[in-house]
C-alpha cells in the first residue's frame, strides 16, 4: 500500500511547488512594478524641479511640458537670473545670512548639547528626570503658536533683522532635540571602556577625552548636520524676524520670486529652489540612517 | 550577599560604589549640574520666558497701542471667551482636525504599504525605492511646496497636462488652489509625499525586527498573509505605530510653512488657514495680540495633551 501511495504524494508535492514558484514569480513582477511606481512618484518632483531649472523660458511656459529635455533645451539663464537679477533681493547676501545664522546655531547648539547630554547620559543626579521631561515637553510646544511672542521679545531686545536675533530662536528650537539625540550616543558608549582606561592609569577626565569623546564624534557630526538642516530650511521665523531685504535668509529670498504684481518666473524659481535644496539633500543623505534607527531601537525593544 | 551595590535614587553609580568601598567620602558631585547649566539658562531664557510672556499676554488686552508702549490692561478670561465664541476659530479648528486625520491616515497607510513592499523586494529594487524615498524626504518643506505649486500650475502645470491626456477632458486652466477643498487636496499630496518616507523607513526597520521563525511557523500552521500581518507583525510594531501616529498627528496639526507658502502661490487665506496660520494672521491682521495669544495657549495645551503618551513612553523607555 504504502509503496503505491508514495509516488502520488511526491507528484502532488511537486505540482504544488511549481504552482508556488509560478505564483511567486508573478507576485515578484507585481512587487517590482509597484516599486518602480513608488520610486517615480517620490523622485518626479525633484526631477521636475531640476529639469525645469535648465529649460529656456519658452519651454517652461509651454502648453506641452518638456519631459525629456534635449541638449538644445539646456540653458543656464535661469541660474543667472536667480543669482544676479537686480530687480529683487540679492542671492549672495541671502546666502551669506543663511550661512552665518546656520553656523551660529550649529556651533552654539553642539557645545551646549554636548555638555548637557554628557550630564544626563553619564550621571544620575537630582533633577535629571525633571530635566529630561522638560526637554521632551519643550519639543512639543509648537513654535507656530509662539511667533508673535518671539517677534515682540526680539523686537524689544533690538534683535530684529540681526543674525543674533534669529539665531537665538533657532538655538531654542533645535537645542532640546539635539540634547536628546546626543544623549543616545553618549549612553551607547559603554562605561566599562572608561573604567578600563582608568584602571590603566588614566584620570577620569583623561579617560573621557581619550576614550569616550572620539567614539562620540559620529554622533556630533550627525546631530550637527541635523541642526544645520533645521536652521538652513527654517522659513517662518526668518520671514517675520528678517524682513529687510539685506537681512533675508535663502528661504525668505525664495519667496521674493512670487509677487502678486507679476507672473511667476517658474524657470528662475526652480533654479533658485535647486540652489537652496541641493546642499540640504546632500547633507541629509549622510544622516538619514540615524534618524529612523534611534526611534525603532527604542520603541521595539519594549 | 551584602556586596550587591544598591543605587539610591538621586545618587550617581560611581558615588555609591566609592561609598561602599569606604575609601573616601565624596561631596555630592556638582559636575552634572555644571554641565547642564548653560543649556538650562538658554532654555529658561529662550523658551521658558516666552511661554510665560505668552500666557501673560493671553490674559491682557494687548492691541496696537500697547505694542507702541501703552501699558496693557488685564481682561481676565476675556480673550479666551473671544476666541471660543469666534465662529471662524471653530471652523478653522474643524478644518485643521479634518485635514490632519486625512493626512495622517494616508501617510500611515501608504507608509506601511511601502514598508511591506520593501520587505518583499530584492536588494537592488529595495535600494531603488530607498533612494527615491530619501530624495523626497530630504527636500526642504518650502522648496517642496514651490515645486508642487509649479506642477499644479494653472496654465503650464504638468499635472493639468497629464490629466488632460489621461481623462480626455481639458484640465488646462484648472485652478487647483482657488477652491478650498482642492487646496487641501494639493496640501495633502505635498504632506503625504514628504511624510511617507519617514513612516516607511521606520516601519520597515520595525518590521525587520519581527522574528522570522515565528512568521514561518505561522505560515506552516496555515496562517494567511493577512492573518500573519495582523496577528504577528502588528502586535510586534504596535509601539512604533503609536509613536508614529502621535508624531504625525502633531506634525500635521502644526503644519505652518506649507500652508502659508501655498496660500502665497494662490489660495483664499480665510478659508484655508489651519491652526498656526490662523493664530498668526489673527495677531498680525487685527493687531489683537491678546486674542492671538489666548488661541496660541489653547494650541499649546492641545499639543501637550496629544503628545502626553509619546512623552510618557519615551521617559519609561529611558528608565529601563
Amino acid at each position: 500500500m504504502s509503496v503505491a501511495v508514495a509516488p502520488v504524494r511526491a507528484v502532488r508535492a511537486t505540482t504544488a511547488v511549481n504552482r508556488q514558484t509560478a505564483r511567486s514569480r508573478w507576485s515578484r513582477a507585481g512587487y517590482n512594478a509597484v516599486a518602480v511606481v513608488v520610486f517615480l512618484a517620490s523622485v518626479f518632483p525633484v526631477y521636475w524641479m531640476i529639469s525645469s531649472s535648465f529649460l529656456p523660458t519658452n519651454k517652461v511656459r509651454a502648453t506641452t511640458p518638456t519631459f525629456f529635455p534635449g541638449p538644445s533645451d539646456f540653458t543656464l539663464r535661469n541660474y543667472h537670473t536667480a543669482m544676479f537679477d537686480q530687480a529683487r533681493a540679492q542671492f549672495f547676501p541671502a546666502l551669506e545670512n543663511s550661512l552665518k545664522v546656520t553656523l551660529l546655531t550649529l556651533v552654539v547648539t553642539l557645545i551646549l548639547a554636548f555638555l548637557a547630554s554628557v550630564a544626563i547620559g553619564r550621571f544620575l543626579f537630582r533633577g535629571r528626570r525633571t530635566f529630561i521631561i522638560a526637554i521632551l515637553v519643550v519639543q512639543m510646544i509648537p513654535g507656530e503658536a509662539m511667533m508673535l511672542t518671539y517677534f515682540r521679545l526680539i523686537d524689544g531686545a533690538h534683535g530684529l533683522n540681526t543674525i543674533l536675533g534669529l539665531g537665538a530662536v533657532y538655538i531654542a528650537t533645535v537645542l532640546p532635540f539635539t540634547i536628546w539625540t546626543l544623549r543616545g550616543f553618549v549612553t551607547a558608549v559603554p562605561k566599562e571602556l572608561e573604567h578600563a582606561a582608568m584602571i590603566d592609569g588614566c584620570s577620569r577626565s583623561g579617560a573621557f577625552w581619550r576614550i569616550t569623546f572620539p567614539l562620540l564624534a559620529p554622533g556630533l557630526v550627525a546631530t550637527g548636520i541635523f541642526a544645520f538642516i533645521q536652521a538652513w530650511n527654517e522659513f517662518v521665523f526668518a520671514l517675520i524676524i528678517m524682513s529687510r531685504p539685506e537681512a533675508m535668509t535663502l528661504p525668505v529670498w525664495l519667496r521674493t520670486f512670487q509677487q502678486a504684481t507679476r507672473a511667476t518666473d517658474w524657470g528662475g524659481l526652480m533654479a533658485a529652489s535647486t540652489l537652496v535644496a541641493i546642499p540640504i539633500v546632500i547633507f541629509f543623505l549622510f544622516v538619514q540612517g540615524r534618524m529612523t534607527g534611534g526611534l525603532v531601537s527604542g520603541a521595539v525593544k519594549g | 550577599m551584602s556586596t550587591i551595590p544598591i543605587v539610591a535614587p538621586g545618587q550617581s553609580r560611581e558615588e555609591s560604589t566609592t561609598l561602599q568601598g569606604g575609601r573616601r567620602r565624596r561631596r555630592p558631585n556638582l559636575l552634572p549640574h555644571a554641565l547642564l547649566l548653560p543649556s538650562l539658562i538658554v532654555l529658561v531664557v529662550l523658551v521658558g520666558w516666552p511661554v510665560v510672556k505668552l500666557v501673560i499676554t493671553s490674559f491682557q488686552h494687548y492691541g496696537r497701542e500697547q505694542a507702541f508702549g501703552k501699558p496693557a490692561t488685564w481682561t481676565g478670561f476675556g480673550n479666551y471667551t473671544k476666541v471660543l465664541t469666534d465662529q471662524s476659530f471653530w471652523q478653522m479648528l474643524g478644518r485643521s482636525f479634518a485635514f490632519m486625520v486625512a493626512a495622517v491616515f494616508f501617510t500611515m497607510v501608504l507608509g506601511t504599504l511601502v514598508a511591506l513592499l520593501m520587505q518583499r523586494l530584492s536588494r537592488g529594487m529595495r535600494n531603488l525605492v530607498s533612494v527615491g524615498l530619501l530624495l523626497a524626504w530630504a527636500m526642504p518643506a518650502l522648496t517642496s511646496v514651490i515645486v508642487w505649486g509649479w506642477m499644479f500650475d494653472t496654465d503650464y502645470g504638468v499635472i493639468n497636462y497629464v490629466l488632460t491626456k489621461v481623462t480626455g477632458h481639458s484640465w488646462m486652466g484648472h485652478q487647483w488652489l482657488l477652491n478650498p477643498l482642492s487646496f487641501f487636496v494639493v496640501l495633502g499630496v505635498i504632506l503625504v509625499w514628504q511624510g511617507v518616507p519617514f513612516i516607511a523607513f521606520t516601519m520597515y526597520a520595525g518590521l525587520s525586527q519581527v522574528d522570522h521563525e515565528i512568521t514561518e511557523a505561522a505560515q506552516i500552521d496555515g496562517a494567511s498573509a493577512w492573518q500573519r500581518f495582523w496577528q504577528i507583525h502588528v502586535p510586534y510594531v504596535k509601539q512604533v505605530v503609536v509613536v508614529l501616529v502621535v508624531l504625525s498627528v502633531i506634525w500635521d496639526l502644526r503644519v505652518f510653512a506649507q500652508v502659508y507658502a501655498l496660500q502665497g502661490i494662490g489660495g483664499i487665506a480665510e478659508k484655508t488657514s489651519t491652526l498656526g496660520v490662523w493664530i498668526y494672521s489673527k495677531g498680525t491682521a487685527t493687531g489683537d495680540y491678546g486674542v492671538s495669544a489666548a488661541a496660541a495657549v489653547i494650541m499649546v495645551i492641545m499639543m501637550l495633551a496629544i503628545s502626553f503618551t509619546y512623552v510618557r513612553q519615551t521617559i519609561e523607555e529611558d528608565d529601563k
